[in-house]
């Protein structure tokens, strides 16, 4: 970095530090969330009730319409090459036979490519989404083993695959940084969200030194892939200078805006859908992908369909990366934590900015009079690491709460015990007031419905061939609302409400929640509202990531639903029971509007649009700044409890419960939220027992590009997972409600390893936890 | 995907007629292995004789139970007297693969399935099996799935299926037809080491197809089971298995048949260990004397050292769970 | 070449590289059946060949000419759902939805296996031709069909519950 790049942050880094005080100290009133969601104190609608999913009928006919399933006339498929040496140079490039093939319509690499600028990388505007900002086909030059240099097309994907199996190329190689021990000797601290993933308070080693009871430890997590079942895909055309995209995104409006700057084009050129996305993690953002297939149905003048193959996507879409964490903490006999350390070092390549920041969740966990936590960068030549699920958190908290573990048996105190006694009144590391925080509860409920009294000493419970342990850990996940929510609402004089917002569907069950969300709200029943969403032209620049989309969405929607109440009630005029109410002193319900605490102050939407002889009304409102995050310390919280069986003859792991007790605030939707927690808890069981992409560091190549040998969890791997939760909503949070995307992979791989620990007596502190560490 | 010309075969004559065509004839069964090597290039059939339609009966003989090549696993392992009679086999089979997998793939495929070894696969990296001569990166690489025993300098891949570990514990024996006649190769001889031709992987020659599997009888096979270990639940190959039959009278080992999977370049009969175990009392001791006879020359590599351990482990445990009620 | 889909007989005529999974996917407008891996190892792409369940994206389509075909398209008439595709909806037996055709068509496969005895991994002993669906039997069955957004628990709930009855199997074929 420069010194005047660093001069810059430092500067930039004081502005927000000024910024952040001043929220912080500000009166609750002048923040979002200051005066709770009126939806909150409802006890009667949709929300909270275990709606089925709008959309299922649709997606069990197989009739939702993926983005490789748009046809379009004319249409040719894309197929990639990837180069195979980690960084250098193109030396000779030979594509006469790939375009010999019949069929085939272009052979595009970076000497026939157009012109593009390099791709926005994520972060580094709030509209940039690509997970690397590398020039694409613009240079010779091989950044990682892996990287597309040719696409071909052709009118079918067979000619297209074949082509580019005989495209011949030679590279002038470069020595690469591809291994974690060289890499690691030269790092520099991570920035995430703006800030260093620095935190010293207090001399966290000196009081650690010092302490009487203590440990320290070394965790180690393998890079990891989101491996969504659906491919990464886009149908593309051109029409003129304008840009479709059927794209398979978690971020609609981003990737429009994202590929607008790499053609030059305006934002308004670009239009980009994804009504159904099959899984995305945090991967389903701008790769490579997207922009081949826009530049070579440019070049073509054709339409374009691309289908990453399952190795495509190991090569040209990140994963997780791989992580070394040191936890030392230092306790008294009572087991008040004197000192937290969390340090360790990631792998990052020089042209993405994720360093995975395991910290995050210990900057909340516990009290403790000092603490060091730090997020060393290592930088590597390999596929772009990005976000995925619980990015930082999930390796984070398996770290953390093993260490916990550790200590809780090392003191002989009950591992929930020595929680309880470091739950902090207010956030440790920033000092803000916590808006909702209730994980002893979720402890208390867990433990008791789990069984927890019946854990016994470990290597102590066996069943036949099977040892028998209990674990259990803290998961925890930042509340966020990015800025940006906007959405537009439609009433109609029929009573029925289109919301229109450039929001996502990955299986969240987004439409379905937000449904019954906009129906309370409006107090309509839930077949009234229509739910317009992954729509680049619609309002609203909503990621589905970060579990941020519910509160962006909510956010959005209070503040449209209250400009469209205002607007009625202008409209409603001085003859209507309503007359002389503002927006604040009504609420929707059975099909109009009502005086709060006066119900028989009632007027129905059509009687109101009637009257003022208007078809519909319609409004579009931006969400407030989130300022509600820095004002407060706002997290989700989980206690998980897991019974796994090791088997003492082959050191094979079998989940056999498992319970997670979630603190998220309103539970919008219980079927769709349980699944949500389920789904984050197997992608964790994945983790704990399973995955891991196999990286050959003398390559820089992933070895194990497959479903087959990259393992995710099958159905038999999976017990029944009980899920509770507090239900208690956050009042400053809209509609009470956090989001529930990835707090249930955190914590999990910490209570299985806890879990295997107590079953065998043995500390596995590398994942994946695979049966040769236990033999 | 290279193209290729496509037959299918009315009979093993017709198919084996077919297959003279061209040198890079491929006989298609299932499609499960060889298609998906196809797609990745490591397989490049210029012609494809389609075996599926021939024969796919399941008939006693005079020499055994005759499975046709053409056999789908499903049947196979469905089959009420596998299930009575080779109780291992049709537990073998249903631990391989998916359901889906198994109702596609034949039994003269699953023999032929290749190595699920990472370097293989992957055009990037030295393979010996794939381009002869080029090194092999597994040796010095993620080795952990590879092979324990009967390894070369040239290649430590494993086979990877499950059926055949317990056909070679049953002494089956294939049946080959060919352009020069038919001839019958014990399964045990079948598979070959690597040596210094990892490429070459049967004793299959050029044209010749697989038209049967003979299970001969087996007095104890109903005694007999499958233990495969893994690194999840189900559908993932196997790290170590052991397929054993044993045959218990007055508690001592009258016979036994055991072989293992995961370990080497083919399916492993254990010879050694069955004949430490013979006439020795069915004990912990024995058996556990018998895995150590049979892993003595293991040589482990970087990753897979456990493997040693483990598959030792596995057959105690095996050949206890087999005697329990015997001994 | 001719197909039976879903009842209705379909001539097609393609590259001989053409998989099963991409003739129903691109050639016949039939994107149900969807794509994980294209390597057998995920299950997406099941679909029912005379009634036994296989992966399309393995399946050379030249192999199944003259075959008959079931797709999830196929699994409820035009009106409405089946009683498993009902099931898996209430049971929110998937999340974005795109291994659940896998899933169902998987599903229906596997009841049948269990009809005629197919025997799994999970039974304690290969000789004996009953067959309980429990949760085991259910979960090794379908094991063939991954889901990444981690839907096992849902799925697993709507085919116990669709098949209550079917827990049951006579003697192996």
């Amino acid at each position: 970095m420069s010194v005047i790049a660093e001069a810059a942050k430092k500067a930039q880094g004081a502005v927000q530090a000024v910024m952040k005080t001043a929220i912080a100290n500000a009166p609750d009133g002048w923040i979002p969330g200051g005066v709770p969601d009126p939806l909150i104190r409802a006890k009667h609608g949709l929300v909270g009730t275990p709606v089925s999913r709008i959309d299922g009928p649709l997606k069990v006919k197989g009739a939702a319409r993926f983005a490789a399933e748009f046809p379009l006339d004319g249409m040719v498929y894309a197929a990639l090459a990837h180069a195979t040496i980690p960084l250098g140079r193109i030396a000779t490039l030979d594509t006469s036979a790939a375009e010999a093939v019949p069929g085939v319509v272009l052979v595009m690499t970076y000497k026939n490519a157009p012109k593009m600028a390099p791709p926005p990388l994520f972060m580094s505007n709030p509209k940039a989404v690509s997970g690397d900002n590398l020039p694409i086909f613009q240079d010779a030059d091989i950044h990682w083993n892996g990287q597309p240099y040719a696409v071909a097309l052709a009118e079918t994907q067979e000619a297209a695959d074949h082509a580019t199996t005989l495209i011949e190329v030679t590279y002038d190689e470069l020595p690469a940084r591809t291994r974690f021990a060289e890499a690691k000797t030269n790092t520099y601290p991570g920035t995430f969200q703006g800030e260093p993933l620095l935190v010293e308070i207090g001399d966290a080693e000196a009081a650690l030194a010092a302490a009487p009871h203590k440990v320290d430890v070394t965790y180690t997590t393998p890079r990891h892939n989101h491996n969504p079942i659906e491919l990464h895909a886009a149908t593309v055309r051109w029409n003129g200078d304008d840009l479709i995209v059927h794209d398979a995104t978690q971020a609609v409006t981003h990737t429009a805006w994202s590929l607008a700057q790499i053609f030059g084009l305006k934002e308004e050129q670009v239009h980009v859908t994804s009504p159904y996305v099959g899984g995305g993690f945090g991967s389903k953002t701008l790769w490579q992908h997207q922009t081949l297939a826009a530049a070579a149905s440019k070049v073509s003048g054709r339409p374009v369909r691309i289908v990453l193959s399952r190795e495509g996507v190991f090569r040209g879409v990140g994963g997780r990366t791989l992580t070394e964490q040191r936890v030392a903490i230092g306790a008294q006999a009572d087991g008040a934590f004197d000192a937290i350390v969390h340090t360790g070092t990631i792998g990052m390549t020089s042209h993405n900015n994720l360093p995975e920041p395991f910290i995050v969740a210990t900057k909340t966990a516990y009290a403790a009079k000092t603490f060091h936590l730090d997020v060393e960068v290592a930088e590597m030549d390999m596929v772009a690491n990005t976000f995925m699920r619980a990015p930082g958190e999930a390796v984070g908290t398996f770290a953390l709460e093993c260490a916990v573990d550790e200590l809780a048996h090392d003191m002989g105190i009950d591992p929930i015990a020595l929680r309880e006694r470091n739950e902090p009144e207010q956030d440790p590391t920033a000092g803000t007031p916590f808006s909702s925080r209730n994980i002893v509860a979720a402890y208390r409920a867990g433990a008791e419905r789990f069984g927890w009294d019946k854990r016994q000493a470990p290597g102590t419970r066996r069943e036949g061939e099977w040892l028998i342990g209990m674990g259990c850990a803290t998961g925890t996940y930042p509340y966020y609302r990015m800025p940006g929510g906007a959405a537009r609402l439609t009433l109609t004089r029929d009573a029925r409400v289109t919301v229109a917002i450039a929001a996502h569907e990955m299986g969240m069950g987004t439409s379905t929640a937000h449904s019954a969300v906009v129906a309370d709200r409006f107090g309509l029943p839930l077949d009234a509202v229509t739910f317009d969403y992954a729509d680049s032209k619609l309002p609203g620049v909503v990621l589905a990531g970060g579990s941020q989309q519910t509160a962006s969405i909510g956010a959005a929607v209070i503040a449209a639903h209250r400009a469209l109440v205002t607007e009625l009630l202008k409209l409603a005029g001085n003859d209507s029971p309503l007359a002389g109410l503002k927006a604040d002193e009504v609420a929707g319900y059975d099909g109009g509007l009502c005086k709060l605490d006066e119900p028989g102050r009632y007027e129905s939407y059509a009687s109101i649009l009637g009257r003022a002889n208007r078809d519909e009304v319609t409004v579009e409102a931006e969400a407030p700044p989130p300022l509600e995050t820095q004002h407060w310390s706002m997290h989700s919280y989980s206690a998980i409890f897991v019974e796994a069986a090791v088997n003492a003859i082959t050191g094979e792991t079998r989940i056999r419960r498992v319970l997670g007790s979630f603190d998220c605030g309103t539970i919008l939707n219980p079927k769709t939220a349980s699944s949500q927690f389920r789904g984050g808890m197997i992608m964790g069981l994945g983790m704990a027992l399973m995955e891991e992409a196999q990286f050959d560091e003398r390559s820089g190549r992933i070895v194990n590009p497959s479903l087959a040998e990259y393992h995710v969890p099958v159905h038999m791997d999976v017990p029944a997972i009980d899920i509770i939760w507090t239900d208690i909503p956050d009042p400053h949070a809209p509609m009470g409600a956090h989001g529930v995307g990835e707090i249930g992979i955190t914590g999990v791989a910490a209570a299985i390893a806890n879990a295997v620990f107590n079953a065998t007596g043995k500390r596995v502190r590398d994942l994946p936890i695979t049966l040769d560490k236990l033999l | 995907m290279t193209p290729f010309a496509y037959d299918r075969a009315g009979s093993s004559a017709d198919a084996i007629r077919l297959a003279q065509a061209t040198a890079a004839t491929h006989y298609l069964g299932g499609g499960t292995n060889l298609v998906d090597l196809m797609r990745e290039g490591v397989a490049t059939p210029d012609r494809l004789v389609d075996v599926t339609g021939l024969s796919a009966a399941i008939e006693p003989t005079p020499d055994g139970l005759r499975i046709d090549a053409a056999v789908r696993n499903t049947a196979l392992a469905s089959d009420p007297r596998v299930r009575r009679d080779y109780p291992l086999l049709a537990r073998a089979i249903v631990a391989g693969a998916s359901a889906q997998i198994r109702n596609m793939a034949t039994v003269g495929g699953n023999l032929l399935q290749r190595t699920r070894c990472a370097y293989f696969y992957d055009d990037a990296a030295a393979c010996n099996k794939r381009v002869p001569g080029a090194g092999c990166d597994a040796v010095d690489g993620f080795n952990r799935i590879h092979a324990i025993l009967g390894a070369s300098p040239a290649c430590v891949a494993t086979h990877p299926s499950d059926m055949a570990v317990a056909m070679a514990a049953l002494n089956a024996v294939v049946t080959i037809d060919g352009p020069d006649g038919s001839r019958d190769v014990p399964l045990t001889d079948f598979h070959r080491l690597p040596g210094g031709t990892p490429e070459i992987e049967t004793v299959l020659a050029r044209g010749e197809l697989i038209t049967a599997v003979t299970l001969p009888p087996l007095g104890f096979g109903a005694r007999s089971t499958y233990r495969k270990v893994r690194d999840r639940a189900s559908y993932a190959f196997a790290l170590v298995s052991v397929a054993a039959a044993v045959d218990v009278q007055g508690g001592t080992v009258a016979d036994v048949r055991l072989a293992l999977g995961g370990v080497a370049h083919k399916p492993w009969r254990a010879f050694a260990a069955e004949a430490a175990l013979r006439g020795q009392p069915a004990t912990a001791a024995s058996f556990r004397a018998a895995a150590e006879a049979e892993l003595a020359d293991a040589v482990p590599l970087r990753d897979n050292g456990f493997k040693i351990e483990l598959a030792k482990r596995t057959i105690v445990a095996v050949l206890e769970e087999l005697t329990g009620e015997a001994a | 070449m001719h197909f039976t889909i879903n009842g209705r007989g379909v001539d097609a005529d393609f590259d001989l590289r053409t998989s099963l999974l991409d003739l129903l996917r691109d050639h016949l407008g039939l994107t149900g059946s969807k794509k994980g891996c294209n390597q057998g190892a995920c299950g997406a792409c099941t679909v029912l060949v005379d009634g036994e369940r296989i992966n399309a994206c393995l399946a050379l389509a030249v192999q199944y000419d003259g075959r008959s075909i079931t797709t999830v398209e196929g699994l409820a008439d035009a009106t409405g759902l089946s009683p498993l595709q009902a099931a898996f909806v209430e049971h929110d037996g998937f999340q974005c939805g795109y291994c659940t055709p896998g899933q169902l068509c998987s599903a229906m496969g596997m009841i049948d296996e269990v009809r005629r005895g197919v025997p799994s991994v999970v039974a304690a002993d290969m000789a004996d031709g009953d067959i309980v669906l429990d949760h085991d039997e259910l979960r090794e069955r379908m094991s063939g069909n991954l889901c990444r957004c981690g839907a096992y628990n849902g799925i697993v709930n709507a085919i116990a519950d669709t098949f209550a009855a079917e827990t049951h199997s006579k003697e192996p074929a």
